[in-house]
């Protein structure tokens, strides 16, 4: 044990040079497009992030789903092409698009092989300004949704999530389900889409991260060709929201033997100045680690879960700090219990010197794993800059990490930690809980 | 796999391309009889730390079930030298990542760190290699860890429970028919001493093979290889690797499971198929273009055409296939029909497109974007260092070697409409298949 331990603390300091974190440039394209740009020539590809900033929650309340539709069928026939020979088109020049909307965002991916590079991006243009919403792919994908919508209603995550989101957000879109529900879907139709598509895809909302074989020049030119023609006046007119959640348990009844809890109470936007504070606070208490408390109380001291973990989950209107775990129904009480113990305990007496000591060195040991692929990195580069980051955070992220004091980090517990705020939605037939 | 993990896909495929460099492999064996793969990424200064054993769920004792995956588990526990659980906690204080996962055919651990931590991942893995140390108390706790794992990968998810049972019916006599975390009856009974014989016959450097992938030399790291595993004993109870096969199949085997939570149906069929054999991966690599042509890329498929498109009897549909596997395991397809048509009418139009496939052949575009594709697939892989680790300790457990791996690319290029007709005649035998309904209960009592 000594002999690895003292190992250990030779390494402690090594540094590590990162390519993102130091040849990042900013390139503006000659119509004023702007993207974050890493040149890395080793493969004959480019990945570029798209990130639009109106995603779901712009959905009317008649028409929950139809950006989340909307972008589904991108893909789906575009320009001359219907959606077959829009797929035809993207596997013969091995292009790969990936097309997600979440709440806040609409986040499309793009791999793309240096050799087909003009083909690829004139593809993609076409699915985002030229995208024909035919009737035939609207009804069939609208199917593909309806299917997960269906199965959602049995499923005991889809339960647990869609009923904590609409208790935490009453009468506000981040209440809603991003994908619609089954009459809100059936009453869509293909006007519904052009619509939705005019009102999100923007060249004044997007953000965009590259990482390949292509030099700014060229970028700027790809920037134009594929974003050019988009509109530069798209506005975001959701309203910010407390979340609304007092300490106490939702039950679900469900027949599943293992019960699925989601707790949650308020969080930390992105620009609050505490966030990273509260970041290196939560590894402590739920991070992915082998010595977060939560981890080690219900997993490995007691064999209750096979895994327990909470982020902060900030979204550009609001803020939740949230966990999840599953727990066999008859132990899933006696895990609530020690979430909710270690939730005061936390509130209470904050973290010790060596947590915060022993998290710092993981974070910033571990942060340049991130940065392992293209695709990885520019996603994100554009998730930087949605945070409103510096163009140099990715080098001066470890030492905002080695800054955190014990005494900051425990004013921040002891403000960010709320147990009468803490609220648990469990969903199964989990015995001795009783519900409120 | 012991630790939960996210939604991160990892891209398995790889290797040289017509337009890029070949990614650059080396590989070595210690005296002892370990191997050592090491592929180079320059990219950043990372390393991706793999030791692989040629053992899986397959090579358990009959009654031990979930042996094999249990004692992933358990390999985080303990040894003389970094003992009480604290494994984890020394590669996270050096900022790195961890975890392990087993499949039929290996147990595989890894870690992601900075390159200049290898040294210290090398001296705690070959470390652990022999000398686990373990108690009754941390086997309870992480045996209740376990079945907590089960119910939620396997119990809570129907789709899970059905092709658990698809799978035991598929296979009579070989292993593969068992699930890789047990059957919970015999989980819950795994003990102690049955984790230590285990673990004491099959984990030696003389079963397992070391991959590095990162911003490494290979001499360096077949340096630090003979250094930090060079001095782990071999085990002498490492014979051939012979689990009981499969008899041949003579019957059709159909099952109807039938859960309350399904409410997306959908009909699975799959056939006994040959798997990759050292040099000799020809049939293989024609039965994934099979797959392709077939069930891959969503709606340019055949199945996708016809299904989705044409008939409009299908939400979703699709072939899968692998053939990396160290005995022969299956190729599969799946039709999820709309909600107004039947399971047996899905099986009817999937037959209906497997003939027509037979009498009018491949389309010649259609195979050519199967194969334009696959091609893509190495230059994407590249971009993955995980992944490329992956495929290679893969594909060395399941009896390939780093040469099959290289020559893989090219063998997909060169199939011929012939060799994919020739491979689907030899497939699409229904006495060689078992097909699963999977329904709600609703549709069980009509």
């Amino acid at each position: 044990m000594i002999r690895i331990l003292v190992t250990v603390s030779a390494f402690l300091m090594a540094a590590l040079p990162l390519k993102a974190a130091t040849e990042i440039v900013e390139v503006t394209s000659p119509e004023g497009i702007t993207a974050w740009l890493v040149q890395e020539e080793s493969i004959p590809m480019v990945a570029v992030q798209l990130s639009f900033q109106n995603g779901a929650a712009q959905d009317p309340l008649d028409k929950l789903g139809a950006t989340n539709l909307m972008v589904g069928l991108l893909e789906e026939g575009a320009g001359a092409l219907d959606a077959t020979a829009f797929a035809e088109a993207s596997d013969e020049i091995g292009a790969r698009f990936r097309f997600s909307a979440g709440r806040d965002t609409i986040n499309i991916s793009a791999s793309m092989l240096t050799t087909n590079l003009d083909e690829s991006v004139a593809l993609l243009r076409l699915a985002l300004t030229e995208p024909s919403f035919e009737q035939v792919a609207f009804e069939r994908v609208r199917e593909q949704v309806n299917a997960s919508l269906r199965s959602d209603e049995t499923d005991p995550q889809s339960i647990a999530g869609n009923a904590f989101r609409a208790m935490s957000f009453p009468d506000h879109p981040y209440g809603r389900p991003v994908d619609g529900t089954l009459e809100t879907m059936a009453a869509l139709t293909t006007a519904d889409m052009f619509e939705a598509h005019r009102l999100a895809l923007g060249r004044n909302n997007v953000f965009i991260g590259v990482v390949g074989d292509i030099t700014p020049e060229a970028l700027g030119t790809l920037l134009d060709d594929l974003l050019g023609d988009l509109p530069d006046d798209l506005s975001d007119n959701i309203s910010g929201i407390e979340p609304v959640l007092e300490a106490g348990l939702t039950a679900i009844d469900f027949a599943t033997p293992q019960s699925v809890i989601v707790f949650s109470q308020p969080g930390l936007k992105r620009d609050h100045p505490d966030y990273l504070t509260a970041f290196v606070l939560n590894h402590i208490m739920g991070g992915r680690s082998s010595t977060a408390r939560l981890n080690v109380e219900v997993r490995e001291q007691r064999g209750l879960t096979y895994g327990i973990s909470s982020l902060l989950l900030p979204y550009r209107h609001s803020a939740i700090y949230m966990g999840q775990f599953s727990s066999g129904n008859e132990t899933a009480a006696e895990a609530v219990a020690i979430v909710q113990s270690e939730w005061a305990k936390m509130a209470q007496n904050g973290v010790t010197a060596e947590e915060l000591e022993i998290a710092q060195r993981y974070l910033t040991g571990a942060y340049p794993l991130r940065f392992d692929g293209n695709a990885k990195i520019a996603g994100i580069l554009a998730g930087l800059q949605i945070a409103k980051l510096p163009i140099t955070y990715i080098a001066e992220r470890n030492d905002l990490v080695n800054a955190v004091t014990l005494e900051e980090i425990n004013r921040v517990a002891s403000e960010l930690f709320q147990p009468d705020k803490l609220r648990f939605v469990i969903v199964g037939q989990p015995v001795g809980l009783p519900a409120e | 796999m012991r630790k939960i993990l996210g939604l991160a896909v990892l891209a398995m495929a790889w290797v040289p391309n017509v337009w890029a460099q070949q990614v650059p492999v080396t590989s070595y064996r210690l005296e002892n009889g370990m191997d050592v793969v090491v592929i180079e990424d320059h990219r950043a200064p990372i390393v991706t730390h793999m030791v692989w054993y040629r053992v899986g769920a397959a090579d358990e004792p009959v009654g031990k079930s979930g042996i094999a995956h249990f004692l992933e588990h358990l390999m985080f526990k303990g040894t003389e030298a970094v003992p009480d659980g604290i494994f984890s906690e020394v590669i996270e204080a050096n900022g790195g990542e961890d975890n392990a996962f087993t499949s039929q055919d290996y147990t595989a651990y890894y870690q992601q760190v900075a390159a200049d931590r290898l040294p210290l991942m090398m001296e705690m893995e070959a470390d652990r290699m022999r000398g686990l140390i373990l108690d009754d108390a941390a086997m309870l706790t992480e045996r209740d860890v376990v079945l907590e794992e089960r119910a939620l990968r396997t119990d809570s998810d129907p789709g899970s429970l059905f092709s658990e049972q698809r799978n035991a019916a598929q296979f009579l006599n070989h292993p593969y028919g068992t699930p890789i975390i047990g059957w919970p009856d015999e989980v819950d009974a795994l003990t102690l001493q049955d984790a230590l014989d285990f673990y004491a016959l099959f984990y030696a450097p003389n079963n397992a093979i070391l991959v590095v992938a990162g911003d490494v030399e290979p001499a360096d790291v077949f340096a630090l290889a003979k250094q930090y595993y060079g001095p782990v004993v071999p085990s002498d109870g490492i014979g051939k690797r012979v689990r009981p096969q499969e008899p041949p199949q003579r019957a059709e085997r159909r099952i109807i499971f039938r859960d309350p939570r399904v409410a997306t149906p959908y009909v699975m069929r799959t056939y006994l198929a040959p798997n990759r054999q050292p040099g000799a991966q020809a049939q293989a690599a024609a039965l994934t273009l099979l797959a392709d042509v077939l069930g891959g890329g969503g709606i340019t498929s055949l199945l996708g055409q016809r299904l989705q498109i044409e008939e409009e009897i299908a939400l979703a549909s699709g072939a899968f296939y692998s053939g990396l596997s160290y005995d022969p395991d299956t190729f599969g397809m799946y039709v999820v029909p709309t909600p107004e048509v039947s399971l047996e009418e899905a099986e009817t139009r999937l037959d209906a497109t497997l003939e027509y496939l037979l009498e009018n052949g491949v389309d010649p575009d259609r195979l050519a974007r199967s194969k334009a594709t696959l091609l893509a697939d190495e230059t994407y892989a590249m971009d993955s260092q995980m992944g490329l680790t992956r495929r290679y300790g893969a594909a060395l457990t399941s009896g390939l070697t780093v040469e099959d791996v290289q020559a893989w690319p090219d063998i997909l290029q060169a199939v011929t409409e012939d060799d994919i007709l020739a491979a689907a005649r030899d497939l699409l035998n229904i006495r060689q298949s078992v097909t699963g309904y999977l329904k709600g209960e609703e549709e069980a009592s009509q």
